[in-house]
């Protein structure tokens, strides 16, 4: 049981982080590529990516810290 | 093991016990409902940090003259940036009105997410009480900002934008689930992210202890170099993003048609 739980955390940590690169991966392509297109707007683009990237990053650390939690309620 | 982990139970690691409490110094007293006033390190920290910041900043305050000296050529572009970028584009003209609140939040969380990175202290903003009591002070400011600018009643009639009327009690939902859920999620990503790093540099120094082997040491200790350089970043940037979103959820409550 103890041996499940630990697999859940790991794999729900590494399924966090795979969701977390693709989205901040999909906005950076983003921002790069429109940072080209019109780069006296990269101030405000450079603006809206951090802030997206900011909340994508904050739903997976919330699934990292359930799975910390887990990991931490059955390590002994 | 690896870590001292909480006193409680010396058989087990409760690592998360270690990261969200420190050892308290000195016994003040206990809220009903287990709420501890100690004296811990973490508060000792934060004091540090006020207290450089008081000092740092009134003397930089008081210097006469346009051309900054000395540390006020460091601390000065940190806050026209935080006016350019954050305060302006939010409040436009009332952005003096709110800019104080903004350089304050964004100077501590930064003294206590730096001081935590000197050996021997700890990181005040890793943990999850500290951010969630400025978290609540960033909603206090969110909904203050809102009453402020709009008055109570139009502030109120404008938690829900304007939609279709079969939309609206679902909508009203939402929107109250957002007013939460936008404060919880600034503390639990501040909290979450100056332990990652830690958790991290904690992992890799344990392989020295898993593997017990020379080779693992030297690689254990430069690669916990290279995540620490990567903490200071880290320090730098999720002091500003926590601004950053405070700055952006004021600016939404006081202009609430977009």
């Amino acid at each position: 049981m103890e041996g499940l739980a630990m697999m859940g955390a790991g794999i729900g940590a590494g399924i966090a982080t795979l969701g977390a690169g693709l989205g901040i991966g999909k906005i950076a392509s983003g921002a790069v590529e429109s940072i080209a297109r019109q780069p006296e707007a990269a101030g405000d683009i450079r603006g809206s990516m951090i802030l997206t990237a900011a909340l994508i990053e904050g739903v997976a650390l919330f699934a990292c810290a359930i799975c910390f939690m887990i990991q931490s309620k059955f390590a002994g | 093991m690896i870590l001292a982990g909480a006193a409680h139970d010396p058989d087990r690691i409760d690592i998360l016990h270690h990261l969200m409490d420190s050892e308290a110094y000195y016994h003040v007293a206990t809220l009903p409902g287990g709420i501890s006033l100690d004296i811990t390190k973490h508060v000792l920290l934060m004091w540090l940090a006020s207290a450089l910041l008081i000092v740092m900043m009134s003397s930089i305050a008081r210097q006469k003259g346009l051309v900054p000296r000395g540390l006020r050529n460091l601390i000065e572009p940190v806050l026209f940036f935080i006016r350019d970028e954050l305060a302006i584009p939010n409040f436009h003209d009332k952005a003096n009105r709110y800019l104080p609140f903004l350089w304050t939040v964004f100077f501590f969380i930064l003294f206590c997410n730096l001081l935590g990175l000197l050996p021997g202290s700890a990181t005040a903003t890793g943990n999850l009480s500290v951010t969630a009591g400025l978290a609540l002070v960033a909603f206090c400011m969110i909904h203050v900002t809102g009453v402020r600018e709009n008055g109570l009643l139009h502030y109120l009639g404008s938690i829900v934008p304007p939609v279709p009327w079969w939309l609206w009690p679902l909508l009203l939902v939402v929107e109250i689930v957002g007013i939460f859920a936008k404060p919880f999620a600034l503390a639990v990503r501040l909290w979450a992210n100056m332990n990652g790093g830690h958790i991290v540099i904690m992992v890799i120094m344990g392989f020295i202890f898993l593997f017990k082997s020379v080779l693992a040491a030297g690689i254990s200790v430069a690669a916990a170099t290279a995540i620490y350089m990567l903490e200071l970043f880290v320090a730098l940037l999720q002091a500003y993003v926590f601004t950053f979103l405070t700055a952006v959820f004021m600016g939404m409550a006081a202009h609430p048609d977009h």
